[in-house]
């Protein structure tokens, strides 16, 4: 009895925290849990409407009103040459989007992270001045920026009104201005002694740019570009503003064309296009998921 | 290479980085800049490499001003504190870099890599990415990037400092060693004056953007000709006190509330012709503890030790004289405790004297 009092009393003290932490994580699992729910049932209803005539709730109803009726006629627009024809403008749009925003922003970044030159600090304040302004408020001013470049030769079939070119040149204009800002952030993190050192081993300013300081944003560049290649994936309101008809139209503003003023819109087909425009997406996440939590994690580590 | 550097100057608008520095390397000679943190050594250096454009001033190799010439045609290898490696190369990327832009033939760039890779002991690491490397090894790349070009003029901006003390003392006789047997003329910017002394042909000591002095590392040692120098060069430092410097009938005496010595004629005489205080300076190395308090020869100073630092094999005492504090070298085997009374023996053969407003030196000046 004297003993077991004196002697330390391990077994319960070592065992209440174990239960506790386990109860911790139970309810940190249920917190998660219930929080990620709407997300959840909004898209099981996505992927079940798409599958169904009809839906009640979260349930596929027949005509009859009991559980079925399933169907694929919703996914009947792929065998349509105009989705195809939405996507690849979509991809088309992301794609330039990306290049053109990538390489804008990591020479103009790197430009005014490391030189000197006249007018650098206003441009600096300039560019953030201007990314202040919201796409809408320069509609019209975009409109007629595409109508002259349109009317230049040649180049205008490609950057003019109404093409696929002028939409993304006006997206990447658009997206410039936090893409500079942003590398040039990555390039001011770098050490300026890897850069002489380059230069004092025969490179030359470009060579340095691209093969010495490049590498070295490359986490930041693949932000960028992630974050580039949603925003012209998901792109509406440019190129719903300055494109006509279905022929340059991109996904969303295919999606936006399927719901008609006139005609009864087949919402459960809405959302198949909806869905179908997600794929890819997702099946890019799935793949970069890794590389993305580095990004988010910090960024360019190892230097 | 023959390396003149002739009032070099830069500034960046107001701020001083290096003032007027005219100094001549002579062909195969390590030259080290001493200097405290923020004095315009990296400045200094980062234009002989091209790198900074000088607001005044030329600096010339062999003769020819190369001011304009770009950091890549000077034929200069560096390198730096932090060895500025390229982290998303390997071992052999990063040394074979400065040949792979020459555009030189594969074999032969893999065979000259190889050949300082080897020289420098990291021969079978040119596999590796260069986060697994160890700073030491790291710095190890560093040096054969810069060699591998077989450069005219070799730059190192404190290239030990980030390496722990043992390290720095086998690299610190690798660099001495392979600079002489190379032949390279080199300059070795370091704060650390025991790295100045032991490596260098001749050292320009440094402060605040001006060239202090210029010469081998004994004469600064032993002929300081300003109060900068005596007080930078030396570990551990010079003691320094004002004294007045007083001729009676031929005998030189230096005098003050703490301190009554005889001095030589030769080390007195122009502090004698100074109206009021100068300063002596004595080195912790010249100041002996008297062996008991009878039988020694020299003037003697006394005080009471007030801080005892181990050192290894000596001990720096802090002896406290009428309230002034002189450090002092005494052997360990004297056991000096805090509190002991102490008498001095000065070595007035050793002693500086300087002008403490010129703070030039009246010995060598
Ligand atoms: N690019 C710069 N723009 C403005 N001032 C500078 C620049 N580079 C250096 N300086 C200034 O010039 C002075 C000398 O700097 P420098 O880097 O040469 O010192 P240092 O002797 O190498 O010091 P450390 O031992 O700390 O490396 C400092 O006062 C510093 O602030
Ligand atoms: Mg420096």
């Amino acid at each position: 009895m004297t003993t077991a009092e004196i002697s330390p009393p391990t077994h319960p003290v070592a065992g209440l925290p174990k239960a506790r932490e386990k109860m911790g994580r139970r309810f940190a699992y249920g917190f998660l849990i219930l929080s990620i729910m709407p997300i959840v049932v909004g898209y099981s209803w996505i992927v079940v409407a798409t599958l169904s005539f009809r839906t009640e709730g979260l349930l596929p109803r027949n005509a009859e009103g009991g559980i079925g009726g399933f169907t694929l006629s919703n996914w009947d627009f792929v065998t349509d040459g105009a989705i195809w024809n939405a996507m690849f403008n979509s991809l088309l749009i992301a794609v330039a989007m990306v290049f053109g925003v990538g390489i804008a922003s990591t020479a103009g970044g790197y430009a005014l992270s490391r030189m000197k030159f006249a007018g650098r600090k206003a441009f600096l304040s300039m560019t953030l001045v201007l990314h202040a302004f919201k796409a809408e408020m320069l509609l019209i001013a975009i409109f007629f920026v595409l109508r002259w470049l349109g009317d230049i030769p040649i180049i205008g079939n490609f950057v003019g009104f109404n093409s696929v070119g002028g939409v993304a040149l006006v997206m990447i204009a658009l997206e410039l201005p936090l893409g500079i800002w942003l590398m040039k952030g990555f390039f001011d993190n770098l050490p300026w002694d890897m850069e002489r050192a380059a230069l004092i081993d025969g490179a030359s300013r470009f060579r340095v740019w691209w093969q010495i300081m490049l590498p070295q944003v490359r986490p930041g560049l693949a932000a960028l570009s992630l974050f580039t290649f949603i925003a012209g994936w998901n792109a509406y309101l440019v190129p719903f503003t300055f494109t006509i008809g279905t022929k340059v139209a991109n996904m969303p503003v295919f999606l936006n064309q399927l719901i008609s003023d006139t005609a009864p819109t087949n919402w459960n087909q809405v959302a198949a296009v909806g869905l179908f425009q997600m794929i890819p997406l997702l099946i890019f996440f799935i793949f970069t998921q890794e590389l993305l939590l580095n990004i988010y994690a910090g960024g360019s580590k190892g230097s | 290479m023959r390396v003149e550097l002739d009032n070099l100057s830069k500034s960046w608008d107001g701020v001083v980085g290096a003032d007027k520095i005219t100094l001549d390397i002579s062909d195969g000679d390590l030259v080290a800049f001493l200097g405290p943190s923020g004095c315009g050594k990296t400045t200094t250096l980062l234009m002989v490499a091209g790198i900074y454009k000088p607001s005044g001033g030329t600096i010339s190799f062999d003769g020819r001003v190369v001011n304009e010439v770009a950091p890549k045609d000077r034929g200069i290898g560096m390198v730096f504190q932090s060895y500025a490696l390229y982290p998303h190369m390997t071992v052999f990327g990063n040394i074979s870099y400065p040949l792979r832009i020459q555009k030189l033939d594969k074999a032969v760039i893999k065979d000259r890599v190889q050949k300082v890779a080897d020289m420098m002991g990291i021969g079978d690491l040119l596999d590796r990415k260069i986060a697994q490397l160890s700073g030491g090894q790291q710095q190890r790349v560093s040096l054969g990037r810069a060699l591998v070009k077989e450069p005219q003029l070799l730059l190192f901006d404190e290239p030990l400092s980030n390496l722990d003390a043992r390290l720095r003392l086998t690299m610190r006789g690798e660099i001495k060693r392979l600079q002489g047997d190379l032949g390279i003329t080199s300059i070795y910017v370091t704060h650390d004056q025991v790295e100045a002394m032991t490596m260098a042909d001749r050292i320009a000591v440094m402060s605040k953007g001006i060239l202090q002095a210029y010469d081998v590392p004994e004469a600064l040692y032993d002929r300081p000709k300003t109060l900068f120098v005596a007080g930078f060069v030396g570990n551990p430092p010079m003691n320094f006190l004002d004294i007045e410097v007083t001729r009676d009938n031929g005998e030189f005496r230096a005098k003050s509330e703490s301190i009554d010595l005889i001095l030589p004629q030769e080390r007195a005489e122009k502090a004698a012709a100074v109206k009021g205080k100068v300063t002596m300076g004595l080195r912790p190395e010249d100041l002996n503890l008297a062996e008991g308090t009878s039988g020694h020869s020299g003037p003697t100073l006394s005080g009471v030790a007030e801080t005892v630092e181990p050192l290894g094999r000596e001990d720096l005492v802090g002896v406290g004289i009428n309230g002034v504090e002189m450090r002092v070298l005494v052997d360990k085997t004297r056991g000096v405790r805090v509190g002991d009374n102490l008498d001095l023996q000065v070595d007035p053969s050793k002693i500086q004297l300087f002008d403490p407003v010129t703070e030039n030196s009246l010995l060598w000046a």
